[in-house]
């Protein structure tokens, strides 16, 4: 239910104005008792926005259930209703508010208006008409401020998924069992392979440190998006040793493509953790970006134990987590043109193919928070 | 000093080369018989080769270390010293505290010479004091009947009512209630009942926490029996127990590590 006492008030107050102001409008215009024009002005007036709103309310809440019965999310306030598809309501509530108001008012005057159906009446016209304007001309200043709030609670969402996400990203980066299994290989490459142990702390390193920034820089280019995940399998790959091939594909006209900060991250750790670090034999990773029309897509698969082994070994557990985490990045950056789809890979190698597919603009303005 | 045998089971290839450099200068005695990279190697090797000592990590791929040394305790022969064994691990928070628990030996990873060096004494103490096999063998059971009761925290898995065993094209239901034992078979497990036999791919282990643990009862790593329809069961000299069933001719044999759930009230 998106009823916000604020957004309540701020209307309630709004109303004032506005009837007060009809009042006034009609008692130049028309002259006689001010009083009674300011009683049905402000009875009208509360009976339409009551009726109006009302339904307004009423609708979304249906649709919130309604969506929430098929297992989605509800939607973002004042974001759901359009012009088109209210103006039905906007017709019905109009007109209920005024027989409303105009049957309180008669009530409390003890006037006998004519009905609001009997065109015929000049009295009946100007009330409609009336009605009309200030109808429309509350519903858009409530759009208006509707259309604000959303915007505002869009950005602090982009704001606390940001702390989130840089939340999560250490988290799982600084994960205890890759970081002792890194450092204990080096303890011992420091004695065997100084050399070799360097070049691996270097890219330790790089990991590290791209990681403490992530939450800086929320978007970096795909060639750096690369080099990181480079570092994080050299890391593995001493780790793992023949048991894991990688191959890492980045065509040179995508290399500048913004893209947010280690979005691939979890899935590349999905794909040695539940497809290669299970199965005896190891297997190959493979990396890939291409271009589809105004989309960039970009591909993790591995030809580890395949989706059903994996689910199975990994039960609700830490992987959820990492694709709940890159969906819900892509889906507050990009709405529903951004996805992540995870399926057996199909060429015959078995494994799992994780598909990313988010448009080629990058970050859309204002959301780059 | 005593001269000793040990397998060592790493996944990671430079982690096994460093424990192993450690040791040879720790434990210049001790001769490293086989070095593996799995869990399930570890348990063939381990059982034809019988070394004094078994270094096992955690997290291997296919059959963890906690796996490896369970089967090494059921299949074990009996009248042989059963291996001392140490578990690997970098991080598991769950582990160290059942290890602490139990006493079992652990080593964290980074291994550090001190701890390292403490673990090798404590080793050669117990390997020159000589237990009786016998003695060796029901220590390591009961450290394992208590890290395998408290390893994993308890999943809270629905109760499964029905089993889904899909034949071809058709899918056979069978109600739990009905299901006489389960028996892990390779990749699947065998679901008898009183008339007939049916194969899913649901592995044991995720199987089992749909189970009610009052009504079924594992008595093997690859066996889960409904209590309720064991008739007898007869413990052998060795100390295996056999157990007949209502309704099915087959005798099933639990191992040592659940003998202790048959017991006359």
């Amino acid at each position: 239910m998106r009823w916000q006492a604020r957004s309540f008030w701020r209307g309630m107050a709004f109303m004032v104005v506005l009837c007060s102001g009809i009042t006034l409008l009609l008692v130049v215009l028309d002259g006689g008792p001010w009083w009674a024009k300011a009683l049905y002005s402000f009875c009208i007036g509360y009976g339409c926005w009551a009726c109006t709103d009302g339904l307004r309310l009423l609708t979304e809440w249906l649709l919130d259930r309604a969506r929430e019965r098929r297992g989605e999310s509800p939607g973002r306030p004042g974001g759901t209703l359009n012009w088109t598809r209210f103006a039905p309501l906007l017709v019905i509530g109009m007109a209920g508010g005024a027989v409303l108001g105009i049957e309180v008012a008669d009530a409390i005057s003890g006037f006998r208006s004519p009905s609001l159906f009997d065109l015929g009446s000049p009295a009946t016209r100007v009330t409609l008409a009336v009605t009309v304007l200030a109808t429309a001309l509350a519903w858009v200043r409530s759009a208006g401020a509707e259309r604000l709030a959303a915007e505002r609670a869009r950005t602090e969402q982009l704001q606390r998924q940001a702390a989130q996400t840089q939340l999560m990203l250490l988290q799982s980066q600084l994960e205890p069992h890759m970081l002792f299994n890194t450092l204990a290989n080096l303890r011992v490459l420091i004695g065997v392979d100084p050399a070799r142990a360097q070049a691996m702390l270097d890219r330790l390193i790089a990991f590290l440190r791209a990681t403490l920034a992530a939450s800086r820089a929320p978007q970096h280019p795909l060639s750096a998006e690369f080099e990181r995940i480079a570092d994080y399998l050299a890391l593995m790959a001493v780790r793992m040793g023949p048991r894991l091939q990688m191959r890492l594909e980045l065509p040179v006209e995508l290399a500048e493509v913004p893209v947010p900060t280690l979005l691939l991250q979890p899935l590349v750790e999905n794909g040695i953790r539940h497809g290669l670090e299970p199965k005896l034999g190891g297997g190959m990773l493979e990396i890939g970006a291409r271009r589809d029309g105004e989309q960039l897509v970009l591909t993790v698969r591995d030809t580890g134990v395949g989706l059903p082994a994996a689910r199975a070994a990994a039960g609700s557990g830490g992987s959820r987590f990492g694709l709940e985490q890159v969906r819900e990045r892509l889906a507050t950056l990009h709405g529903s043109a951004a996805s992540l789809s995870l399926d057996g890979a199909a060429d015959g190698r078995g494994g799992t193919l994780a598909t990313v597919r988010l448009p080629l603009g990058g970050v859309p303005a204002g959301a780059s928070r | 000093m005593t001269t000793a045998r040990a397998l060592m089971a790493e996944d990671e290839p430079l982690l096994a080369l460093g424990l192993q450099a450690d040791l040879a200068t720790l434990w210049p005695a001790l001769e490293i018989v086989a070095q593996v990279g799995d869990g399930q190697s570890a348990v063939e090797r381990a059982l034809a080769l019988r070394p004094d000592v078994c270094f096992l990590d955690i997290r291997m791929p296919g059959t963890s270390g906690l796996e490896a040394a369970q089967a090494l305790a059921e299949d074990w022969p009996a009248g042989t010293p059963f291996p001392l064994i140490v578990f690997v691990t970098a991080y598991d928070q769950y582990a160290l505290q059942a290890f602490e628990a139990q006493a079992v030996d652990y080593l964290v990873k980074p291994v550090d010479r001190g701890r390292l060096e403490a673990c090798v004494q404590r080793l050669q103490a117990r390997l020159a004091a000589g237990l009786p096999a016998g003695d060796a063998l029901q220590r390591s059971v009961q450290q394992l009947r208590g890290l395998l009761g408290m390893a994993l925290p308890a999943p809270v898995a629905p109760r499964l009512e029905v089993i889904q065993a899909q034949v071809g094209a058709t899918v056979h239901l069978v109600p739990v209630d009905e299901v006489l034992y389960f028996e892990a078979a390779d990749k699947y497990v065998r679901v008898v009942t009183v008339d007939r036999e049916h194969l899913i791919r649901l592995p044991l282990k995720d199987l089992l926490p749909q189970l009610d643990p009052q009504r079924f009862w594992q008595v093997h790593r690859g066996t889960v029996v409904q209590a309720r329809c064991i008739a007898t069961a007869r413990r052998d000299e060795s100390g295996k127990v056999f157990l007949s069933l209502r309704g099915r001719p087959e005798t099933l044999s639990a191992s040592r590590l659940y003998a202790h759930l048959f017991k006359g009230m």
